[in-house]
């Protein structure tokens, strides 16, 4: 009980750290909102030419686009989430202090993202949501199951997101400077998430390697089970397994990094 | 008067910058590293148009070559703006956290050294990667080469740099006033260059008017990239308009230099 409270608490505090810069979160707002007119115009003139593509009709394919543009900042898919903070702390030697804290390590920086994805959700996300609902045709369920469904997907989507920035974090304990492994992680999550194109749309065995990769749970996923594009229990089995399977290979590497990393410090 | 200030200008950018390229390659294989994850992240745009066109033969009615030579020539105008001054979005941070009184009191004009600031020779892997594309679009496109055209290609690349260089220099100017909004500009650099990759028919008429008589992005690639390839621009501008580029640069790189003026004269240092 006393447990739980602690990670809500540090959850809440995420959230109200990234509340506190306003004009940022309106500067992010404006920036994703031109990104999304930009893609929906090529996205469109996409469907122009081939209009059932990937089993999306128009109206499904702009809906992608702004949902891309609502996550991109909460899943952290152009980067930003906490693992910068917590790669730095590792090679400054902070995280021996972390280590001292009567709290778990993972369960700690978990709850301070899950705090920063609902703000940036909420903050950075919505908004443009709207005004692409607003300007542009959009596919949205009518059926309240369906939202709750997609609510679900959307915190699987945390939860999948966040264990593969921790395993990359947690490298810093080997390698110090994680540069190199954070903009590999980077490159390789904007492709397979779906960011850069709807993964329906990857040409034949390319489509199918990335829908079955951790990636897809993340932007594709969720977009699937709000477009009805996809059976419900089994999306949300699929991110509960890589869900699962990721944190806890984040957990044994957690033991294996403080069991025999000697930490930085002067 | 003003030949001598612009020398000593280029002077300590050019001595600021060898700083940072020295001080890099002290980190030779980190170099290599971040010069190659550059490129790549870079190349991912064209990923993206190479996926569109592995389900389609045509975007908004060009073919895979044409829209390559779009890309290519606002990647490599896009890269050497980023190059020479993309550290210039740093500016916000500096205005925050007061570091910026150190350039005020260093005898070097504050726009170089602002520009110059943590000089990226990694940033070469967008032009490299944008010169490659550049390449293989010329080996395919069909265009009956004279000597108008020819010319035009370099000239359009160095304006559209200008171009770019003055929404740089115009966004940092804006962080004075906004000091954490340097997002803002990413929408105009990061999304301008996105835009132009594509070919302007697949854009609405409204927008396309905001990018050629407000922010004048499309004289980067577009109306001369058109003029090359023989198309028309789907807003009825005259022919001559192709070789305005150099004309919008000045004029844009001028305005940017008053914004900036006006942003350091109203500069308050944080005090602490």
């Amino acid at each position: 009980m006393g447990a739980g409270r602690l990670y809500a608490a540090v959850a809440a505090g995420g959230f109200r750290r990234y509340a506190t810069y306003r004009t940022a979160t309106a500067a992010g707002v404006f920036t994703n909102t031109v990104f999304g007119l930009i893609l929906v115009y090529t996205y469109l003139a996409l469907w122009d030419v081939r209009p059932h593509l990937g089993g999306y009709d128009r109206a499904q394919a702009v809906t992608y686009v702004w949902l891309g543009q609502a996550f991109l900042a909460a899943l952290a898919l152009g980067g930003g989430g906490v693992e910068d903070e917590l790669m730095e702390r590792i090679r400054t030697g902070d995280i021996a202090i972390d280590l001292y804290r009567p709290a778990d390590l993972q369960l700690w920086w978990l709850s301070a993202d899950v705090g920063r994805a609902l703000f940036q959700l909420v903050g950075r996300g919505v908004v443009p949501f709207v005004f692409g609902a607003l300007c542009f045709p959009v596919a949205l369920p009518s059926d309240p199951l369906t939202w709750v469904a997609f609510a679900g997907t959307v915190l699987l989507a945390m939860l999948v997101g966040f264990g593969i920035r921790f395993l990359v974090a947690l490298s810093a304990f080997w390698l110090m400077d994680g540069t190199g492994v954070v903009q590999m992680a980077w490159l390789a999550g904007f492709f397979c998430s779906g960011m850069l194109l709807p993964l329906n749309v990857f040409p034949g065995t390319l489509g199918e390697v990335v829908r079955a990769l951790p990636w897809s749970s993340l932007l594709q996923a969720p977009a699937d089970v709000l477009l009805g594009h996809a059976d419900v229990p089994a999306t949300l089995a699929f991110q509960g397994a890589w869900a699962v399977a990721l944190l806890g290979t984040g957990r044994l590497l957690q033991r294996a990094a403080t069991r025999r990393v000697v930490v930085q410090g002067g | 008067m003003a030949d001598h200030r612009l020398g000593e200008a280029l002077r300590a950018y050019r001595l600021i910058a060898g700083m940072w390229v020295r001080s890099t390659m002290a980190y030779r294989a980190s170099f290599v590293m971040t010069t190659f994850g550059n490129f790549a992240a870079t190349a991912l745009d064209f990923v993206a148009i190479l996926l569109m066109f592995s389900r389609v033969g045509a975007l908004g009615g060009y073919p895979l070559p044409e829209v390559a030579f779009l890309y290519a020539l606002t990647s490599i105008s896009f890269g050497l703006a980023d190059l020479a001054i993309g550290s210039m979005d740093r500016l916000g941070r500096r205005v925050r956290d007061g570091t910026l009184d150190t350039l005020l009191v260093r005898p070097a004009p504050v726009l170089a050294q602002v520009a110059a600031d943590r000089f990226a020779l990694r940033r070469l892997g967008r032009v490299t990667q944008g010169a490659l594309v550049l390449g293989w679009a010329l080996t395919r496109l069909d265009v009956e080469w004279t000597p108008d055209k020819l010319l035009l290609m370099p000239v359009a690349m160095v304006s559209g740099c200008g171009i770019f260089c003055a929404v740089f220099v115009a966004g940092a100017a804006f962080q004075f006033v906004a000091q954490d909004a340097s997002e803002v500009q990413n929408a105009f650099t990061y999304g301008g260059t996105t835009l132009l990759q594509y070919p302007p028919t697949v854009f609405a008429k409204e927008l396309l008017r905001g990018v050629t008589f407000v922010l004048p992005l499309a004289f980067v690639n577009w109306l001369p990239a058109l003029y090359v390839l023989g198309r028309p621009y789907p807003l009825d501008l005259p022919r001559w308009t192709a070789f305005a580029p150099p004309l919008v640069a000045l004029a844009c790189c001028a305005l940017a230099g008053t914004a900036w003026r006006v942003g350091l004269r109203s500069y308050r240092s944080t005090g602490s």
